[in-house]
């Protein structure tokens, strides 16, 4: 079983995205049982969703490719699970369109219904029955056919670990057992795309690194037209980066889309950071002698550069101020975020909970 | 251990899946009942303390006035009906559970109609309420109502009936309400007052207007008008007894046939499913 590391670099995680990168073209001809040839896993187009005066997407487009691995990135109240839900019939576009395995999500909802799966964030798993039970009502009301069915049912639990406790009650379970179990019950249908809505919140670092683990694996099944296509949503920036492609919200719409190398890439810069004697002289010299713009982030000066390894010998011999200490590190997924929003996911995310606040605390003023 | 590629695709919409979808509800239910002991014998309480202990203490009084009948043979039929009436309301506040812990979601977004799902909750909720009821007739000795082969497939037949009637009111109900913690409190504010007013606990003649009016609004009223013709068929009681006991329902003095009372409830059942499967249909 791949092991997945939570640090920032993974080249095993670029090189795979690149195999399948060769692989699509192959693909895109491909097609059968009704899902239509050389079309999108999910397409979408001029996606809106209002809440009465709220809109929480505003006009989306987006072409996911079959067998690929997509992340929908953002801070909270970016508009992902709306869009989510729209894209698994939960919910009902306001304006716009999208189609999922071909399918129109609006006019043909059951044809949708039937080539998804989707594990959301809070549970839904029935406490009272044993993980097989919820298993096995699943399958009655997807259809799986009875012959494949204890087979498939055997292979989904054993991929997450949970065939020894098939026969517990799932109220017994550990939030991190329920999530695996509703990965388990997401794939026994065998879907075309599946949804995984923050499949990771709330979970301890072993059990998020492990449901890596699975998506890494499902990536690598199957092949051509059977290679199932996922589609998740996080605000978990390192997370991000095991996607093929990710489109990165902020307030209803999508402000970048691309794979998460090219994305790094355009922010152009590196980020430097540097602990020195006196940190107001170091942020005027860096101002005047180089032009950058610095500023105190983390309790040291740090200034985004490009080429920062090239740029680190020059400081120690041209700045007059003495370093003790130097960073270079290439841009993050927070970095891209930063520089199209102009803030970090976790203030936006901070600004949204007070909008939220507000808004509460007017409409209670309002009504009361 | 890589999952494989599935060689299956899920079929497409047939009469089969609908049926199985009925079915898995349905079994889910049963299932869910079974393995609740206590839920089992929670929901007969209450009948049973009506019965035995409200009957036993009261029947002193009117003793008097009922020819030899017990209280408690004359409230048997009413009991009928509340045991049914408590399971069929208690199986239905499952759908307000499974919205707060999140499985509705699960089957809301199935690929099958959410008639089906309904159809297949009320079947399932009528099952174990007529099970419920099933435990009453079982008692029938205990107050003076003999073990009659016509009586109990008579009754039975109206259990489920009524049974199936109430799980479709109490899905009605739960379809809006978000909370257990409401439908429990507005299933207390609908069970005793549908219950008093229905007559399962005195004759429905020589009533106030006001309350013989709302008696005979009250769908329950129907139910226990039949059972009650059932279960005092089989007590061999003089005609001027009878007439004092079981007056039967009269629309403004027209007396109801027993046929139209059931007819009552069926059209309120296949109205209120209707109602519950228009609520889900909707709901995104």
């Amino acid at each position: 079983m791949a092991t997945v590391r939570a640090d920032a670099t993974h080249p095993d995680v670029v090189l795979l995205t690149a195999g399948i990168r060769a692989n699509r073209d192959t693909r895109r001809s491909c097609g059968r049982n009704g899902v239509r040839v050389g079309h999108s896993a999910v397409s979408v187009r001029g996606l809106v969703r209002r809440f009465g005066e709220l809109e929480a997407v505003r006009g989306i487009d987006l072409d996911i490719r079959p067998g690929e691995v997509f992340g929908l990135l953002g801070p909270n109240g970016a508009g992902k699970s709306s869009t989510i839900s729209m894209l698994c019939t939960l919910l009902r576009p306001t304006e716009g369109s999208a189609t999922v395995a071909g399918h129109d999500v609006v006019r043909e909802r059951d044809l949708v219904r039937r080539n998804i799966g989707l594990v959301f964030q809070d549970p839904t798993l029935d406490g009272y029955l044993t993980a097989e039970r919820n298993l096995r009502l699943h399958a009655e009301l997807y259809g799986v056919p009875k012959a494949v069915l204890d087979d498939r049912l055997r292979e989904v639990l054993e991929m997450v670990g949970l065939w020894e406790r098939r026969s517990s009650k799932v109220l017994t379970f550990s939030g991190g057992m329920k999530r695996r179990l509703e990965i388990a019950r997401g794939l026994l249908h065998a879907p075309r795309v599946l949804f995984l809505d923050e499949p990771t919140v709330g979970l301890d670092p072993q059990t998020r690194a492990s449901i890596w683990s699975y998506i890494n694996e499902l990536r690598k099944s199957g092949d051509g037209p059977d290679r199932i296509t996922i589609v998740m949503t996080t605000h978990y920036m390192d997370e991000a980066e095991y996607c093929d492609r990710i489109a990165i919200m902020d307030h209803g719409r999508i402000i970048a889309l691309d794979t998460p190398e090219a994305l790094k890439a355009s922010v152009g810069t590196d980020r430097v950071q540097i602990e020195t004697d006196d940190d107001t002289a170091a942020i005027v010299a860096l101002e005047q002698q180089f032009g950058i713009t610095a500023s105190i982030v983390e309790g040291a000066v740090t200034f985004g550069v490009p080429e920062g390894e090239l740029f680190a010998p020059r400081l120690f011999s041209e700045l007059p101020v003495r370093i003790r200490r130097v960073s270079v590190s290439r841009p993050s997924l927070d970095d891209v975020f930063m520089s199209y929003t102009g803030s970090t996911i976790r203030d936006a995310e901070a600004n949204s909970m007070d909008r939220l606040r507000q808004q509460t605390a007017m409409m209670r003023r309002s009504g009361g | 251990m890589a999952v494989s590629a599935p060689a299956f695709r899920v079929p497409e919409r047939s009469l089969g899946g609908e049926v199985r979808a009925i079915r898995v509800m349905w079994e889910r239910e049963v299932i869910r009942f079974t393995s609740d002991r206590l839920r089992m014998i929670t929901s007969l309480v209450q009948p049973l303390l009506f019965l035995f202990v409200l009957g036993t203490g009261l029947s002193t009084l009117t003793s008097l006035h009922t020819d030899g009948i017990n209280l408690r043979t004359f409230l048997y039929p009413g009991i009928l009906a509340m045991a049914v009436l408590l399971t069929a309301m208690f199986s239905a506040a499952s759908i307000v559970w499974d919205r707060e812990f999140g499985f509705l979601r699960e089957m809301l977004v199935a690929p099958v109609r959410r008639g089906s799902l309904v159809l297949g909750k009320c079947l399932g909720g009528a099952t174990v309420a007529t099970f419920q009821g099933v435990v009453v007739i079982c008692l029938a000795g205990l107050v003076g109502v003999p073990y009659d082969a016509t009586l109990i497939v008579e009754a039975l037949a109206l259990l489920i009936l009524l049974a199936f009637t109430l799980t479709a009111f109490g899905v009605m109900v739960a379809a809006r309400v978000r909370q257990i913690q409401s439908y429990m409190a507005l299933t207390q504010m609908l069970v005793l007052p549908l219950f008093f007013v229905s007559g399962g606990m005195f004759p429905v003649r020589g009533l106030p207007t006001w309350l013989l009016v709302v008696n005979r609004l009250d769908p329950l009223t129907y139910a226990v008008q039949p059972i009650r013709r059932v279960v005092f068929d089989h007590l061999g009681l003089s005609a001027s007894v009878r007439e004092q006991l079981d007056p039967g329902v009269t629309w403004n003095g027209w007396p109801v046939p027993t046929a139209l009372c059931i007819a009552v409830i069926v059209v309120m059942g296949l109205v209120m499913t209707a109602i519950a499967i228009a609520q889900f249909s909707r709901e995104d």
